[in-house]
Parts: structure tokens; sequence; C-alpha cells
């Protein structure tokens, strides 16, 4: 931050670090860009993140999946709540980050706001989307057969939106809700909000390495997420088509899921929907016929 | 003893092979798809008639009935030259003497129910005098029933016992052991009990009485197969099968016998291991056999009811 | 206790069953007299037969005697063209007009035809294919008719399915379909396609474009309104032409996982959908404490359908280390009763191998598998002289490692392992690309889901294997491909869903 004029004391500046695995390293490649206010002024500086940092993310996200996708909905639920709970407890330091990155009070008052009722709204949903997109089918045998929502594994968030912190925030909580692990490429222009996000996870209960944030340009990271064969899927904006052709091209190495990320119906268990693979689980029904009948 | 000899140790019998009942199922109706015809269809019809107990157990029972069925097994059909004649007869204690009579010098064996035959509900006393006087009778084999009350009530070592003592008692005599499955529940003690008998030394494992329904059923059989198979496997001791009561028609015992040729094979497919225990199956193989010979459609008409 | 437990037994001297009997099953060929397949075909566009702007033709042989069965006509770029124009004229016109109960009972109606011709579609599919006729006829031919009542009752009722949701139909579904399941691929296909108010053009594959030929007739029975379903044969090219045409909505395909990302990158940048129903190399587990007869049954059932040609085939067998050497055995008795021979024949087990090719890319890995120091087990079985057969094909002392362990091979091929723990079997049975389906075999119930739960697959089979229905959904998890075919799940697809 720069020094504020009505002050003599020296404030401290602050070091915006990436977010992985539940740590703050610095980028490895040592880079870093300068991120300006609306202005053109400069606020602080940011790692561009290089895709070791990437693949790292990754790694983390993965060790993750497990643990993450294996709790009881009902936790991951209790999780998000508490997200929500410290993100409102810094909501000050956030509208801040926001004004001084370009919007007008209300609207980052606004966004943050949002943020903070997506991750509670989300919260809600861990326990219950399961209930509206599986069935019990009724197949012409003596079996049990069911389908189930299961997460896809680990996602990856292109949040260049125009809302820097809610469009990270809503497909991060679609995601995790979902119990799928994550990496978000914050938003190029506008990352700290992003950043101090990540501070307030770090001292909620979400496990280390479910979500990863890095800072940097999203056309230098986005060719190595969708090349990079343990990535299950990628959320992000088809509005630049060239992007979008060049990613669904690069994903097919491994047939990841391409999803567009759309700003529209956000908070729709849909978007959860998104991110899920439907598994069919069959087991036959032991069938012991009343008196009368064969067994 | 030898490096590879070694002893027959029954298992703990509440730890026996768990059984999926839609599998067996599957796997049964599986049998039922293959097409059997031509002389491959003679051939089957000949040897289900070999495997043929022909069986009568009714209160009514006379000596004259069981002389009369001693003819029907001795000479099946009169017009049929050529046709084999069944395995045995089955019939209560006490006709044992009039069918070992009637069947003298024809190579028909003598089967006789004991033990308290259907219910074993009765002292084992009472039961091993039954099987005694069966086979001072002339018995050749001895079909027993095991106690289902015991079984269920989990006393397997009773169980076990009673079958073993009963062998003893048939001295040279074939032991039958009829598990009555249709009292049993499940397959899975279906699968236990199968290995009960075995392991006492049953020489013929079977499904039923005829008395209690349902009796014997393709997956009920394919289970004691299967523990047959596995007994087999373990100890080298080869043992019988008899399905019996609820197999009537020619078609179904064609089913069996698939069943048996696919599960067990080349050793098992003769009347020595593989039995039928039947009344009115063998007229309609008669009749099949009839109608394979001649071309023509048949009418029970014209094949004697006993 | 008693008798049989004092008796000495050698268990060296115990000898293997016999299964070569002296009773034996004499040839029960079904008579390929009660089908009718016409000389040649032409394309089915607009509800009519037409000739190939290409002039081309292909035969399609019988791959049990190599005979030619009839002459198909190849779809070129101009063909693919007429087609997908009839497709959006019949969309546009009639088919998402028309009241959705009126489009189900046109659903219902073919599937009632498909259920009266099922002998002679069941007849054809083993002519053309080489599956066995107890196959085709017990299994493709009524699940396909099934497929097509169940989607037909959904057509009315799609709002129920998504409520408060805007349903749209896609429009023009371009459909390629393999040649292991021609027909049932088909109906998996077209039905909910129709049943969503989408219309379509389907492409069969090369081999086995008959029984789709008959399903156009059916059709024509049927009534169906010109241009909702166009039929178009040919091979890779047709494919390709139909995937590129600029009119397409929606791609939907089943084949092997390369031609998949061929398609995906042809795609790439396009608004077009899609569905994706790639391979697949699926472990199958059995347990010590299974009920394992039962098992075995599922094995063979899991390899040997189908002559193994099944993306979700269970070509990888894990068993748990202390039953290992009994289940190997059961199961080398169960397939030596395995009949392999010709298709017609009700008693066969196993069928042609489809096609030259293929059988060429079975016996390559089987080389594989040999020089990979695998030990390979196959029961005694005489082959026909003509046509392509493969027995049986056991591989023990095979490592994870092993190319026939983690390439999907297509035929009647099993890779045996073996393992301890529930977790180690876990990490060696998602240690693969693919995810399409699983099986595991455990009399306990709670090792059953989590052991269901864990598997990274699309579907799993728990103490059953290689079940299909209607109303089930099927598809993969990652290279397996995306996207669901069957049940409810198999709507969405089909549909764009707006708020």
């Amino acid at each position: 931050m720069p020094i504020n004029k009505n002050q003599t004391r020296l404030s401290v500046l602050k070091t915006y670090k990436l977010y992985i695995g539940g740590q703050f390293p610095r980028t490895e490649s040592g880079r870093y860009y300068t991120v300006n206010d609306a202005d053109g002024n400069a606020l602080a500086n940011a790692c561009l993140s290089s895709r070791k940092d990437l693949r790292d993310a990754v790694t983390a996200a993965r060790s993750a999946f497990g643990g993450w996708s294996g709790k009881t909905a009902y936790n991951r639920g209790q999780i998000l709540y508490r997200m929500a709970e410290v993100v409102e407890a810094r909501r000050i330091e956030m509208i801040r980050e926001l004004t001084d990155s370009g919007s007008s009070t209300a609207q980052a008052k606004k966004e943050v706001d949002a943020c903070i009722d997506t991750l509670v709204h989300f919260a809600g949903w861990c326990d219950k989307y399961q209930q509206l997109f599986s069935a019990v089918n009724p197949v012409a045998s003596s079996h049990f057969n069911f389908s189930v929502p299961e997460p896809m594994g680990v996602v990856g968030i292109m949040a260049n939106n125009k809302q820097p912190l809610l469009g990270l925030i809503q497909p991060m909580a679609a995601a995790i809700a979902g119990g799928n692990t994550c990496v978000i490429v914050a938003h190029t222009d506008r990352p700290l909000a992003a950043i101090s996000f990540t501070e307030a996870l770090a001292t909620s209960d979400l496990p280390g390495g479910v979500v990863n944030i890095l800072t940097g340009k999203t056309s230098e990271l986005l060719p190595w997420m969708a090349g990079h064969l343990d990535v299950n899927a990628i959320l992000m904006s088809s509005k630049d088509n060239s992007a979008w052709k060049d990613t669904q091209l690069a994903a097919t190495a491994n047939l990841k899921r391409i999803v567009s990320l759309s700003e529209n119906d956000a908070l729709s268990p849909y978007r959860i929907l998104d991110l899920q693979e439907i598994k069919t689980t069959w087991h036959p029904i032991e069938n012991i016929a009343p008196a009368g009948s064969a067994y | 003893m030898a490096g590879n000899s070694t002893t027959v140790i029954p298992p703990d019998f509440r730890r026996t092979a768990p059984v999926d009942q839609t599998g067996i199922e599957e796997r049964a109706a599986r049998f039922t798809k293959r097409s059997i015809k031509q002389s491959s269809k003679r051939q089957a019809l000949n040897m289900v008639l070999n495997m043929i107990d022909l069986t009568t157990l009714e209160g009514k029972d006379t000596d004259q009935k069981v002389r009369q069925l001693c003819y029907k097994a001795m000479h099946p059909h009169d017009e049929l030259p050529n046709i084999p004649t069944v395995a045995a007869i089955c019939v209560y204690p006490n006709f044992v003497r009039v069918a070992k009579k009637a069947l003298d010098g024809s190579g028909i064996k003598v089967a006789s129910v004991a033990t308290a035959f259907p219910s074993g509900q009765s002292t084992r006393a009472i039961k091993l005098a039954d099987t005694r006087f069966a086979v001072s009778e002339g018995a050749d084999e001895v079909d027993m029933v095991i106690s289902r009350g015991k079984f269920h009530a989990g006393e397997y070592n009773f169980v076990f016992d009673e079958i073993a003592a009963i062998k003893e008692a048939c001295g040279q005599a074939r032991l039958k052991v009829i598990l009555e499955t249709g009292e049993l529940g499940s397959l899975d003690k279906v699968r236990r009990a199968s290995e009960i008998a075995m392991y006492a030394g049953a020489d013929f494992i079977k499904t039923s009485t005829g008395k209690i329904q349902p009796a014997a059923t393709m997956p009920v059989t394919l289970v004691m197969l299967e523990a047959i198979r596995d007994f087999y496997y373990k100890t080298g001791i080869q043992v019988g099968m008899k399905p019996a009561g609820g197999i009537s028609k020619s078609k179904l015992a064609l089913h069996y016998l698939v069943m048996l040729r696919e599960t067990l094979g080349q050793d098992w497919m003769s009347n020595e291991w593989f039995r039928f225990g039947a009344s009115s199956l063998a007229n309609d193989v008669l009749m099949q056999i009839r109608k394979e010979t001649t071309g023509q459609y048949q009418s029970a008409a014209y094949f004697s009811v006993d | 206790m008693a008798k049989t437990a004092s008796k000495q037994i050698n268990k060296a001297k115990i000898k293997p069953l016999r299964f070569d009997t002296d009773w034996q099953y004499d040839p029960a060929p079904e008579s390929a007299a009660a089908a009718q397949i016409e000389p040649e075909y032409g394309l089915f566009i607009n509800g009519k037969w037409q000739k190939p702007d290409s002039g081309q033709y292909f035969d399609t042989i019988n791959p049990a005697n190599e005979k030619t069965l009839s002459r198909i006509a190849v779809a070129n770029e101009k063909d693919v063209d007429r087609a997908v124009r009839a497709a959006r004229n019949a969309h546009e016109k009639v088919w998402k007009k028309m009241a959705p109960a009126e489009r189900g009972k046109y659903i219902f109606r073919i599937a009632r035809i498909i259920q009266e011709k099922a002998r002679e579609l069941a007849i054809i599919e083993t002519l053309d294919g080489g599956k066995p006729i107890r196959e085709s006829r017990d299994f493709d031919v009524p699940t396909a008719a099934q497929h097509f009542f169940y989607y037909a009752g959904w057509a009315d009722k799609l709002n129920y399915a998504f409520p408060q949701k805007k349903l749209n139909p896609l429009g023009v579904a371009g459909q390629i379909i393999p040649w292991n399941f021609p027909l049932l691929m088909a109906a998996w296909k077209i039905a909910p396609a129709l049943a969503t108010g989408n219309t379509v053009v389907l492409k069969p594959a090369e081999t086995t474009s008959l029984t789709a030929l008959k399903l156009a007739s059916i059709l024509q029975e049927a009534d169906l309104p010109p241009g909702v379903v166009n039929i178009i044969t040919g091979a890779g090219a047709t494919g390709a032409a139909l995937v590129e045409h600029p009119d397409v909505n929606k791609i939907a395909f089943t084949g092997s996982t390369s031609v998949g990302k061929i398609i995906q990158r042809s795609i790439a940048g396009t608004n077009k959908r899609s569905t994706l129903e790639l391979g697949g190399k699926a472990a199958n587990i059995v347990f010590e404490d299974a009920p394992l007869d039962q098992a075995v049954e599922g094995v063979v059932n899991g390899i040997f359908f189908n002559q193994g040609h099944v993306c979700c085939a269970g070509s990888r067998l894990y068993l748990q280390e202390s039953i290992a050497k009994e289940f190997i055995r059961k199961l080398k008795d169960r397939i030596s009763t395995l009949i392999v021979g010709d298709p017609m024949d009700k008693n066969t087990d196993i069928g042609a191998i489809n096609s030259k090719e293929q059988l060429n890319t079975i016996l390559r890995y089987i080389q594989i598998g040999k020089k990979e120091g695998a030990a390979i087990h196959q029961p005694a079985c005489s082959l026909p002289k003509k046509g392509f057969w493969c027995p049986p094909t056991l591989f023990t002392d095979v490592a994870q490692s092993n190319r026939i362990t983690q390439e999907e091979i297509f035929g009647p091929v099993l890779a045996i392992l073996t393992f301890r723990t529930d977790d180690e079997v876990i990490e060696k049975a998602n240690n693969t690309p693919y995810g399409l389906s699983a099986g595991v075999w455990t009399d306990k119930g709670s090792r059953i889901f989590n052991m269901t739960r864990r598997l990274r697959a699309g579907v799993v089979w728990a103490n059953t294997f290689n079940k299909f229905d209607a109303a089930a959904p099927f598809g993969g998890y990652k290279e397996s491909g995306f996207g669901r075919e069957g049940g409810l799940h198999g709507l969405s697809p089909y549909l764009e869903i707006n708020s």
C-alpha cells in the first residue's frame, strides 16, 4: 500500500504470495508483476506464477482430493460455512482491496457480501445436491441399481471475471461443495482480494490443498493447465474463442472436461453438477420367494 | 505319512462358502439355453431313463403296487427295444423285501427311505433301527433325512454325528442324505447342509423328500453340485447327486443333465453318481424316446401309469 | 469325528474334472432363412432409400465364414450434407413442433416393431457381426427394444425431470456407433435423442451396418416422419464428414478412445456438444470371502461376453492371494465348458471375432503377453478353418506394468493379478487412464460400499458384472469419455437446459 499522506507512520506493505497446499509460497520462478489501481498507480507486487507453480498446485490439489471427497457431506457444509464466517471477519479488508483496485465502495460492498452469501448458500448445498441428482433405477432384473454424483477430481478454474472476488468464489464454492479440489488462477489485474481471501481460508477449517490460488497471466498458465494430465476439468469463460478452442484442443490429451463458466445461475445446484460424474452401482437382490415359489 | 497325504478334516460349518442367489439363478438359467437336438437328445433321454430312481412313497402303497413298479423298472416300455432300465426303485423299508425279490437278477437297485422319513422327527435309536431294518431286508441304498430342526438351531455337530452314525449302520449300502432343501430357507444353508452331509460320509446328497414344496429346483441342485465339486477337489472323494421331486418332464431333466455335464463333467455322467428321484418322469422320457423314434407326437394314454 | 474324517487323501492324486464328455451337444443352428437381407443397401435419407452420390459400395461379410452378405453404400460429404439437411428440415418443420406425447408414441411404435421382428434382427446381427445368436437373441435385441420403450415414455415428461427449467432440444444429432453392439448402440443413441426432440443422422460401423439398415425399414414401417432419423453408411471418412458438418449440433460417439480424441479435436472451439463413450480396462476384484462360483461366472461373463468386444469388459482380474489358486482352477474348469464356434449355433458361447483387423490386434496382444513373461492358458477347442477366431485366453503371472494389464485389447483375453489388502487393490484398480467400469466381489456389505465408492469408474458392478438396462445410466470417468446414456441421466446430454 502506498503511504497514507495524512499519517507520518510508515505503513507496512503487504507481500502478496501464492496459496498452495495450505502454504503461502512465493513463486518458484522469482518473477513478479505490478498490480495497479484503476488509475494505473502501483498498488502492490504479485507473484507471476510459472508452470512449475501450477504443477505444484495440481499436486497439492490431487493429494487433498481423497481426504476432501471422503469427508461427510455434512462436514463439508460445516467447513464452507466456517469459510463464510472467516470472510465475514475480513470483510472490511476485502472491500478495501476491491475499492483500491477500481470498484466503487458500493460495488465492493455488494461483491464481498455476495461472496459471503455464496459461501453460506453452497454450505447448504453440500448435503443436498446428491438427493436432487441421484436416482434409484428400476432395472428389469433382480438387482438394486442406483446412480449418484461423484466429484470429478482436480478442477482448474480461470477466474478472470468482471468481479475479481465473486468470480472466483462462485465457481470455487460449486467445485468444493461437490467434493472436488481446485487450482484457481485469480483475476490477473485484480488479484489482491483473492489473496486476502486465501489468508481467510488458511484460518478456516478448509484442509490445505483443497483450494489453491495462483496469480499471474491466464494466457501463460492456461495452456499448461489444459495439457496437464492430472487435471480432470477446467472451468473457464468461453467468451475468448481462441483460448476456448486451444484449451479444448489441449484438453483432449486426457479428455478433461472443459466447462463454460457462466455468470448466470451461479447459485444453481446445476453448477455443482457441472463438475460431477455420475456413478451407477449394481448389486443383486436376493429374492427368497414366499412359500409356493421356487428359490 | 507320505508328502502329499493328509487327513480329511471337517471345516467349521459355521463358515461355509457364501452363495449369491441371483448369480446362481442366472447360471442355472443359462443351462436351459442349451439346445439339445438329434442324436445328443436320444443319447440324453436314454441316460435320463437310466438315472431314474423310480419312486413310490405313499401311505397307500401295497405289495402289488411295488411289484408293478418293479416290472415297470425292468421293462419301461415293451414296444421300445434297446432302451435301458431305470437305476433303482425307491420304497419304504417294509417293501424292500418285495422289491428285492421282484427285481432279482435285473441289476436294478433297491433304495429304501429310512430315519423316520420324511420328517426325521424321532430318536436316534429309532432312526438307526429303521436303517438297520432296511439294510437287513436287502436295501442296496438308504435315503435318510437330516434333522432340519437341529440344523436350523445351529447344532451342526448333532446333524453331522447323526449322519455318520447312520452311515455306519448302512454297512455296504450306499447312503443318500436328503437335505430337504425346501425347509432350509436359503441357498447358503443348502451349501452348508451339503458340506455337513459329505464330510459326515454321504455317498449321495439329495435335495428333497418329495413331500415338501419346493422340492428339487435347478438353483438348489447347482449349489449342491458345486459343493460336490469343491469337496472332490479338497478330498478326492466323489459324492453323487440326486435331485428329487418336481422333475416330471424330459425337457427339464435334460436341463439337469446339461448342468451336470458343465459342473462336474464326465465322471459323474452315469447312474452311479447321478439320480433323478421321480415317479412320473419315466413316462415322459418314454414318450419322448418314442417320439424321437417314430417322429410322431405322443399321448399319455399309450404309456402305463405305473 | 466320523467316517470321512478318518480317510487319508493324497492331494497329488486328485485328478482334474473332465469336460470332454462322451455326451456332446449336436449342432443346433438357427436358420438364416428366417431373415431377409437385401443384396444391396443405399442410404436412408429423408425417409427414403437413396443411391449414394459417391456411387461407391463396399461388401459386408460374415466374419464366421468370410462370405459376402450384402453391398453397402459409401456416403461421401455430399451425402452427409443431404442427410444433415434432411434432419435439420425435419427438426424445424416437424419434430420439434410435434406434441411431445405424439413423439413418444412414434418411439413406442418403433419399440414394438423391434419386438415383433426380434428373431430376424437377431439373425442379421449374428450373421453380420459374428456374435453368438444366443446373445443377440437374449440380450442385444430385447435390450434395444427396452431402450426405445424406456425413452418413449420420457418424451412428454421432461419437465418433471428438470423442474423449473426451460428445455430445448439441441437440434441435429450426429451419432456414430461401434461394431460390437450395432443395433443396441443405435437404440442407445436414437431413443433419447428422439424423446428429447432432436433429429438424427446415424452412422453405423462399416463392418456391421445391416441391423441399422434394417432399423431404417422399421422406422419406415412406423411411419416416422421423413428426415427425423437418417442412416448413412461408410467408414471413417463418412464419420469425419458428419462430425465436421457445420449444421450438426451434437455429436454422440461410442468407440475407441483414440477416435474419441480425434472427434474432440475436430469439434474444439465450435458450439457442438458431445457425448463420448470410449474404451476401458475394467478391474474385476475378487475378495476371499466372495461367493466364488458366482464370481467365476461374473468373470467369464465379464471378459468373454461378446468375444470380449465390450468397452466395459472386466479385462483385469484381481484375485485376493489366499483364493487365487482355487479361483484360477475354477476358472480353467469353467472355460473348458465354453463352446467356441459357429455364431448361428444356439449353443455357441463365443462366436467369431468381428473382423480380421481386430483378430490381428488381439493376436498381437497375446504375443506381447507371452513376451512379457506371462503364463498363457487356452482350453483345447477346435476352431473353424474359415473366419476369424480366438479361443478364451487367460494370462497368469501378470504384472501391473505389463501392456496386457494397461492397454485395452477388446478381445477374449484376461490378465490375472493378485493382491493382499483393500487399499492395495484400490490403488491398482484405479491405476489406469480409463474409468468406465469396475467389478467387486465380496460377501461383506460394508466392504462393497467402501470399494464401490472408491473405484473411479462410471459403472460399478458388485457381485455381478456386465449388466445393462435402459433405466441405468452408463458412461465413463477420465479417458473413458463423458456424458451418460440410459436412465434419467441420459436425457440431459440431448437438452439445452436454461433457468
